[in-house]
């Protein structure tokens, strides 16, 4: 037990690496935000576009939204910051990581919200139409906001793995919570930084889990 | 656009590394195989026991879910990977993987078989036991067969993405599909590799997408 202690909880081998660790910490904050403002949008506007029914955009729509679930994204960090390169582009890995994981949660959302845009009755759209909406105040006012409560459970799930996601990053050189963690364990060969780390990740996503519980426990019955 | 091929789709760096990618996705294939089935395995006993009278058990077995929700998979595998030999564990990449998904994994797959089980009416369980059947027996013959259908898009789709994490591996030197691709890519100083690589996964992993999205689609409709 004493050596569980002094290899996983010794508090001397975190201290000195507490501001980097907080520096991380911030990053995989900042890291989380743009990413899932971007695919949740990038992913709302795929399924509007999908609604116009033209059929070359729908096919391109679909087939980056099945490469991009099928895909592991660590496959699609690495192919983007080791493969580009040989093109001559060459991107900063926080770029990198912002534009492939938002890519993979706005292929995410642009499946799931389509389902649930095909799920609303017909009849809403052709009574929002016949008010005198525009389309955009009909998918904005009427069809999007029953359409994102039907979804809502998996999109929050979906939320909590991409943000979970972003340590993923730390393959790609972005100096983020586990990377801070991972070079404060190789100095101190102690575990302890990786459990400050932990810690860290727990506490931004033990919130987004119990609230997923919630939701799950209100809208899993049948209404 | 013949400097474009030589590098991503270049014949003669791919008749090299071939063998050592195939070598990688059998590797992949074998964490697949070890990873799903012990996941599912231990997700059940979870969800069973969130299913008994004992109040602690309940709340034990709830923790275990939240907690391997929230930890990332990536830091888990690093936590571990590095912190049995502290304990001298001697592990093996292999095993270090195998234990830290088959914990991210099964805790997913706990909450599915938990909202399948109860998904299925309270008067089934009843009629059951009021036949004589004892509680394994209702369970296994009663109310698991039930909640199976109703489970079968969201097992599915978590066996999609339990196959996608073994590409975390490769973080821990484990040459597996990704980390052969990037050995050989390194080896080449070409991007075949990586492309080859995607491929495959690809070739694993789209018939899964599309099976999951038209099973969800399927489960939305009738909700």
């Amino acid at each position: 037990m004493r050596g569980f202690a002094n290899n996983f909880l010794q508090w001397d081998a975190v201290a000195p690496y507490l501001s980097s660790l907080l520096a991380g910490f911030w990053t995989t904050i900042a890291l989380a935000v743009t990413v899932l403002a971007g695919g949740l949008i990038g992913g709302v506007v795929l399924a509007l576009l999908r609604t116009l029914q033209l059929r070359p955009l729908n096919l391109l729509i679909v087939l980056f939204a099945d490469i991009f679930r099928a895909l592991p994204p660590l496959m699609l960090l690495v192919v983007a910051y080791f493969g580009l390169p040989y093109l001559g582009l060459r991107f900063d890995g926080f770029v990198v990581a912002t534009i492939v994981l938002g890519a993979v949660l706005a292929a995410f959302t642009e499946e799931l919200l389509w389902a649930g845009l095909s799920t609303v009755s017909q009849g809403q759209y052709e009574a929002a139409r016949s008010t005198g909406l525009t389309f955009l105040q009909m998918m904005g006012h009427v069809v999007l906001p029953q359409a994102f409560r039907l979804i809502l459970p998996p999109l929050t799930s979906r939320v909590i793995a991409t943000t979970k996601n972003t340590a993923l990053a730390s393959v790609v050189a972005v100096p983020e919570l586990l990377s801070q963690a991972n070079t404060a364990q190789g100095y101190t060969g102690n575990a302890s930084p990786l459990t400050a780390a932990s810690l860290g990740y727990v506490v931004i996503l033990l919130p987004l889990v119990i609230f997923a519980r919630r939701q799950e426990r209100a809208g899993g019955r049948p209404a | 656009m013949n400097a474009f091929i030589s590098t991503f789709f270049n014949m003669h760096v791919l008749g090299r590394v071939w063998p050592a990618l195939l070598h990688g996705f059998v590797v992949t294939i074998l964490l697949s195989v070890v990873i799903v089935p012990a996941g599912l395995a231990a997700g059940l006993l979870v969800a069973l026991a969130q299913t008994t009278r004992s109040r602690a058990l309940r709340w034990a077995m709830a923790a275990y879910v939240d907690l391997f929700r929230s930890w990332p998979p990536l830091v888990l595998l690093i936590y571990v990977y590095y912190g049995l030999p502290f304990f001298g564990v001697n592990t093996d990449a292999f095993w270090s993987v195998v234990l830290a998904l088959t914990l991210n994994t099964s805790a997913y797959f706990a909450e599915v078989f938990r909202a399948g089980i109860e998904g299925v009416p309270p008067g089934q369980v009843q009629a059951a036991r009021a036949t004589g059947l004892s509680l394994a027996q209702t369970m296994g013959w009663i109310v698991l067969p039930q909640a199976v259908r109703n489970m079968l898009p969201d097992l599915l789709s978590n066996v999609l993405e339990t196959i996608k994490l073994t590409s975390l591996a490769s973080v821990v030197t484990l040459p597996e599909l990704l980390r052969a691709a990037r050995l050989a890519q390194g080896n080449t100083l070409n991007a075949t590799p990586l492309i080859a690589a995607a491929l495959l996964y690809l070739a694993l992993l789209w018939p899964l997408v599309r099976l999951t999205s038209r099973l969800e689609r399927r489960m939305l409709a009738t909700a």
